[in-house]
Formats: C-alpha cells, structure tokens, sequence
C-alpha cells in the first residue's frame, strides 16, 4: 500500500461506548460523547500529548448519540436517546449549558451546524429532520421546519460547505437534499442505489460530490449535476441538481459501514467500520477527462479497535490528522501518511 | 412492542429437550484452548423464555443447534430462530431477547448477527434489518420497559 495509518495516542474515554467525536473548526479540542451520558472536551497538552480538558455531565439522561460544534466554535450541540439537543456556549475553558431544544419524539440521533451559522438541523428515529434558526438577538433557536420525507429512522446529517443545502441519511436506504426557497425548506432530491440503512455521509470540498456509506457495506460517491448540465443529464424538476452516483467501492467492508469522511484538506476518504476497521481511500488520477472517478484502498488498520468504529473526524486544520471512536470506549488520534512512488 | 395477555399461538407444538451436554476432562484443564463452540451458544440461549408460553426457546423449537455457526478466526456469530407461527408478533421481541442475552455474557470481541430462519415470518426482511441496527438495540435497551421485559425471558431458574 502506498499510504500508513500511524496510531499516535489512545484516549481512554469511557467504560462504555462511544459514539461519536467531532473537532472544533480550529483543530484545537475534540468533543467526545457515549453510552455513559458524558460529553468530553480533549485538548493538547504540551507537544504531541492530548488530555480531557473538561467534562459535561447531568444534560441528558440516556446515551448521547451525537455533538456538533458551530463554526465559530464557541457553541457546542448534543443530541441524546432521551429526544433532547443540548446546546452549550464556551465560557473561557468551560462549557456552560445554555438551552434545551425539545420537539423530537423519541431518539436524537444527529445534530449540524450549517456553515453560515444560520441554522441547527437534527435528526431522529420519529423519521423527521428538525431546522432550527439562530436568533442572535435572543440568543436562541427557533423551529424553522420539521422536514418529513423520510419514511424510516434518520441516522445522519451533513451540511453543504458552503451554501446552506443539509443532507440527510436514513434506515429507508436513502439520502436526501434539502434546499431553502423562498423562506421554504423543502427536499430537492432524493438520492437512492444502496440496499440497505444509509449511515453517514459527507461531501467533498467543493460541495459537488457527496460520498455516502451503508449497512450493505458499500461505499457510494454522487455527482450533482447542475441543470443545463454539458453532459446532458437531465434534471427531473427542472431546478434542482441532480444527483447520480457515479462510483460504488465494494468488497472492502465485512460488517457495516458506521461513518464516513471526505477530508477537504486532502482529499481522502475515510471509513468505519464494524469489523473493527478504518480504511482510507484516494482517488485515482483519471487519464481520460469524462471517466467515472475511480478509488484506491491506499492504508487500513483491521485492527483498529478491539470492537466496531462508530465514527471519524478529520482535524481541519492539520491535514492528516484523524480521530476514530468505537464501542471499545477509546478515542484514538491517527496521522495518515501518503508516500510517493 | 407490547405484550398482550392473550397468546397468540394457543396450542403450540411442545419438543424434547436436548441431552445436556457431555463434560469433558479437558474442561477442568487450564492448558487446554478450548474455544467457544456451536453447542456453547446453544446452551446460552436455549433457555430464554418465550414471551407468551411458561416454556423455552428450545422446546418450542424457535432455536436449534442447526441455526447456529460460529467462526473463531472471524470472531462472528449467526443465530438463525424460528418463530412459532409466521405472523408472530412477539418475533422482533424473541429476537431481541436472544440479541441481549449473547451480548451480556458472550465475550465482546464476537460480532453477532440474529436473524429468522428464511420463510419463516411474514416480515422477515424488516424484523431480521431491525435486529441487526446496533442503534436501534442499544436504545430498546435503554428503554425501562422493554428491558424489564427482556430480562423476564432471559433470566431462567434453572442454574
């Protein structure tokens, strides 16, 4: 293989599972949440060490499936089992616990920040997709639509880079898009070829490509087309992108796929997985200018931890930099090299 | 997921209980690797209570020793159950119960997938993509009143 996955720091996390880990915008703190209803702030400690700098607890009264922070990195969101999102204001090293956002039925299982900090979306098992509204006056958020298209559990939420266009990933084996218009949230296009529970997704750098991951252990990327597309891919409402999928990366994953990151400073794919492994993908370099894109497994670790890897963070500003956490209660910080040939 | 008071399979077929299993000397012995098998998991699960009836899995031949595989080397075990009539509506609920019980006492290296015998339930295809959503289990799990009832099935008298 032509790249390494260097294992630099074991966090020991929890005695229970962890679900997910996300890094601030600025790559300084990553936050950690679990089975054990605790949310963990870790920070650098000299050179190379991280250690948890603080600890949120009694927010949330089951596991918390989910964190997200604001672009501006100074509010932090959680999303529980218990229906709750929490929403946490930094206050110097602490994080203080601002509002509570109730509406969803049952299970959180996603929360986002779009990148304008306009708007919060969540996402949960009542099958509904939640956009909640920054007033900054008030310093709070506001329904601004309850977004039912799904007909199954929502698993996954992932904002644009740079427009305010949310997607979304579900049990009903699909992804769908979401636009604002006119004032309207409303689905643009729905994006359906995987066989069974779509568990995340992310798109590129660029906003044009998606990269989506599922229980039927495949890897999919999609291509918007915009309308009056050159290659003359037709647009079914005569608006919106059209989005097809243009590359399907299987026999790689023997359990299903938790998480998947497409990291804007590298462009590498990142995977978790629940055969304990992480797998990073590069895109081969195409010969012919209108090819299918084409990727290549360049490092893995199939023992990356001792249980399944439920979720990935790319650091954003050190390229490389990637955190994985699993249900082995361990938060592991890697660097992906790429050697040259 | 309720429990209604009424059975739904009234007159169920009962079925002989297997021998208990022959213990070896090898299995007093610290030196021997001995590897979990087929038969161990049969033994974890025969004994889980069906929701409805005052008898087990194995008399009621939901599970067998035929539905099970393990494989050591990929750390994976598959249970294949079968529910007593084919629009059971206690199937999610027995699988579960079998889920939850291979979770607590098998080691969590193993991965384990539950799944019903094909053509045996009606909504095999949604039952068996439900037992097997690792998200979806842990929260039935969380949740106070499944997990009372759960634990009803999976804790025997028996030692």
């Amino acid at each position: 293989m032509i790249g390494e996955l260097i294992e630099l720091q074991t966090l020991e996390a929890s005695d229970d599972r962890i679900w997910c880990v996300a890094w601030n915008p600025t790559g300084t703190l990553l936050a950690s949440c679990g089975s054990d209803k605790i949310i963990k702030i870790w920070g650098r400690e000299g050179e190379r060490n991280w250690i948890c700098k603080s600890t949120m607890t009694d927010s949330h009264t089951r596991s918390i499936r989910s964190v997200a922070w604001s672009y501006c990195g100074n509010r932090l969101a959680s999303g529980g089992f218990d229906a709750k999102v929490s929403i946490w204001e930094r206050q110097g090293q602490e994080f203080v616990l601002q509002t509570t956002l109730e509406g969803h039925e049952n299970e959180v299982k996603d929360v986002a920040f779009s990148r304008s900090g306009l708007y919060l979306a969540t996402c949960g098992r009542d099958k509904s997709v939640w956009i909640w509204e920054y007033n900054e006056e008030e310093n709070d958020f506001a329904c601004a639509a309850v977004l039912t298209t799904h007909t199954q559990d929502v698993k996954n939420l992932k904002w644009h880079p740079q427009k305010d266009i949310l997607a979304s990933c579900s049990y009903d084996d699909t992804i769908k898009i979401y636009i604002e218009d006119s004032d309207d949230w409303s689905c643009a296009s729905s994006l359906e070829s995987h066989t069974s529970t779509v568990w995340a997704c992310d798109f590129d750098a660029t906003g044009k490509r998606l990269v989506s991951c599922s229980d039927d252990k495949t890897v999919k990327i999609w291509q918007a087309y915009e309308k009056n597309n050159q290659q003359g891919i037709r647009s079914t409402n005569g608006v919106y992108p059209v989005w097809k999928c243009v590359c399907t990366i299987s026999g790689y994953h023997k359990q299903p796929i938790y998480d998947v990151k497409w990291c804007p400073l590298t462009g590498l794919i990142a995977t978790a997985c629940g055969d304990n492994s992480i797998r990073i993908f590069r895109e081969e370099e195409s010969k012919q200018t209108d090819a299918p894109p084409s990727f290549s497994l360049i490092a893995s670790n199939t023992h990356a931890h001792s249980q399944d890897v439920n979720r990935l963070s790319f650091n954003p500003k050190e390229a490389g930099l990637l955190a994985s956490c699993s249900d082995d209660g361990t938060v592991k910080l890697w660097r992906i090299e790429q050697k040259l040939i | 997921m309720e429990v209604s008071s009424e059975p739904q399979n009234l007159n169920p077929t009962i079925y002989e209980r297997s021998e208990e299993r022959i213990v070896q000397e090898s299995d007093y012995d610290n030196d021997v690797r001995d590897e979990i098998d087929r038969r161990e998991i049969f033994d974890l699960i025969r004994s889980i209570n069906d929701p409805e009836h005052p008898l087990t899995l194995e008399e009621l031949h939901v599970v067998d020793l035929d539905g099970i595989t393990i494989d050591n080397q990929a750390n994976t075990v598959q249970v294949q159950f079968r529910p007593t009539i084919p629009h059971c509506s206690m199937a999610t609920l027995i699988g579960l119960s079998i889920r939850a019980k291979l979770l607590y006492t098998l080691p969590t290296r193993y991965k384990v997938g539950v799944n019903i015998y094909e053509g045996a339930h009606i909504q095999e295809s949604q039952i068996n993509k439900q037992l097997n959503d690792k998200e979806r289990v842990t929260a039935a799990l969380e949740n106070k009143h499944l997990c009372a009832v759960v634990n009803r099935c999976i804790t025997t008298s028996e030692s």
